[in-house]
């Protein structure tokens, strides 16, 4: 009798949390898509992270940060960081150029581009399992608020902003496919769709084309602006690199 | 009109009601629930239904479903179109397409028929409607024959 009404009482709390916890777009896709994504023989994200665990020897990350496996461990959680030089927040792909550019001399990879893809793969990849973590850094909370504006700033011809899809209609169908809550916690990842590997910005790109809104260029401010914003909205959720989706 | 803050004394303010109460009429009056149409000629049901159905023409699947067996995926964020023309007159159908932002702001419904108000459009689509006059008539003519 106590047990039960204890229950009763907590149900609605234990109701409230579940609905307060982020969701994984993996929770959305059909079994057989979860299943490539679990199955690392499988998942063809994993080729990107076997090239950027080469490139990592042959091009002088290991010759700083020795293994990877140690001194990557969480990087991905955190990102984007705040960046002195910048005077703002760094992503991952962004500090990856810098080290090549100021630590190595060499040129920085061009954006979307393959080698870049599967060193970001590879980084992000050594945090798989570990839930999504902002800093508290203050200095971080004008980026975030930013990021926070365009997510909710309706765009495009369609007039529709992030907010009305990933926040208010989740879970719904837009045509056939469900609308996830619209997290980073899988990139860069494999997308059927495009038959390759892609980092959130270009998920980003192709969600702002959708409304036919003009998308930012690649590296734009904005799209780091709503990382910091995305990852603090999925702090606590797992990292999956490389993540599979439709 | 009385300052922000200063309470109106108990005579003004009975002054002021036959004010408001014509305020609230002339405000009624003025909230349209209906348009009249776009081009002077009907639409034709055949070219709407295609408008509706084709995914990057009309994207009403995206967000709508209907009485479409052949489509597949249909969305579900919408009301159901089926029986849309046994609800709404042609003219409530009409400016809902138009611009359901008149009826209201927070909709996520596209306005098919308006420009202007919009952020950040792509250069294709700049300055130009979802819809041409002719193809909302067109929609509108074929939303009519959705009867329950
Ligand atoms: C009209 C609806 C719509 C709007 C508006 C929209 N998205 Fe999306 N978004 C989707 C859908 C649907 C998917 C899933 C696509 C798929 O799996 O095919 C998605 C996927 C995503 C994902 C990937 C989630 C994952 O699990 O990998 C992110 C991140 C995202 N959106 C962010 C945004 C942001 C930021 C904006 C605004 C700039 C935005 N979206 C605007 C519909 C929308
Ligand atoms: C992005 C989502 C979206 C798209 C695309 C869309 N609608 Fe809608 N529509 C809605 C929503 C949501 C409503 C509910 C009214 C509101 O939000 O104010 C609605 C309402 C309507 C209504 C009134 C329904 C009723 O029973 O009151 C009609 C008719 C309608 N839509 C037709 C269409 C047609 C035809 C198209 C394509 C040419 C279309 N819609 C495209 C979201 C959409």
């Amino acid at each position: 009798m106590r047990r039960a009404a204890l229950a009763l009482l907590l149900a609605p709390l234990i109701a409230l949390a579940a609905a307060a916890q982020p969701q994984s777009g993996f929770e959305l896709m059909a079994p057989e898509t979860q299943a490539m994504q679990r199955d690392d023989t499988a998942n063809p994200g994993m080729l990107w992270v076997q090239e950027g665990e080469a490139l990592w020897q042959q091009s002088g990350c290991a010759g700083c940060h020795g293994d990877a496996a140690a001194s990557m461990r969480g990087a991905a959680a955190r990102y984007p960081v705040y960046d002195e030089a910048r005077a703002g927040p760094i992503d991952l792909a962004g500090r990856i150029n810098q080290c090549r550019v100021e630590r190595q001399g060499a040129p920085a990879l061009a954006l979307e581009g393959e080698p870049l893809l599967a060193l970001g793969s590879f980084v992000a990849h050594q945090s798989r399992g570990l839930p999504v973590a902002p800093p508290a850094d203050p200095r971080l909370a004008p980026a975030r608020a930013q990021g926070e504006a365009l997510f909710r700033e309706r765009r495009g011809q369609l007039n529709l902003s992030c907010a009305q899809c990933h926040d208010d209609n989740a879970g719904r169908r837009l045509a056939g496919s469900p609308i996830p809550q619209g997290h980073p916690n899988g990139y860069p990842l494999y997308r059927l769709e495009w038959q390759g590997m892609g980092s959130l910005q270009r998920r980003l790109r192709n969600c702002m084309a959708g409304v036919r809104s003009e998308p930012f260029a690649y590296g734009a401010p904005e799209y780091i602006a709503i990382e910091t914003f995305l990852m603090s909205r999925a702090a606590g959720l797992l990292l999956e690199t490389p993540a599979v989706r439709p | 009109m009385p300052r922000a803050g200063t309470a109106p004394s108990r005579r003004t303010c009975l002054a002021r009601w036959p004010w408001v109460l014509l305020l609230l009429a002339g405000g009624a009056a003025a909230q349209e629930d209906s348009l009249p149409s776009l081009t002077g000629t009907p639409g034709d049901a055949v070219r709407g239904r295609a408008i509706v159905t084709t995914r990057q023409r009309g994207l009403c699947l995206l967000c709508h479903s209907g009485p479409f067996p052949e489509e597949r995926f249909q969305g579900d964020l919408a009301p159901g179109l089926a029986g849309a023309g046994s609800r709404l007159s042609e003219g409530q159908l009409r400016l809902r397409l138009v611009d359901g932002r008149r009826l209201n702001p927070q909709t996520i419904m596209p306005s098919y028929y308006r420009s202007e108000g919009l952020h950040q459009v792509g250069p294709a689509w700049q300055g130009r409607t979802i819809l041409t006059a002719e193809e909302i008539e067109d929609v509108v003519a074929f939303l009519l024959t959705l009867r329950d």
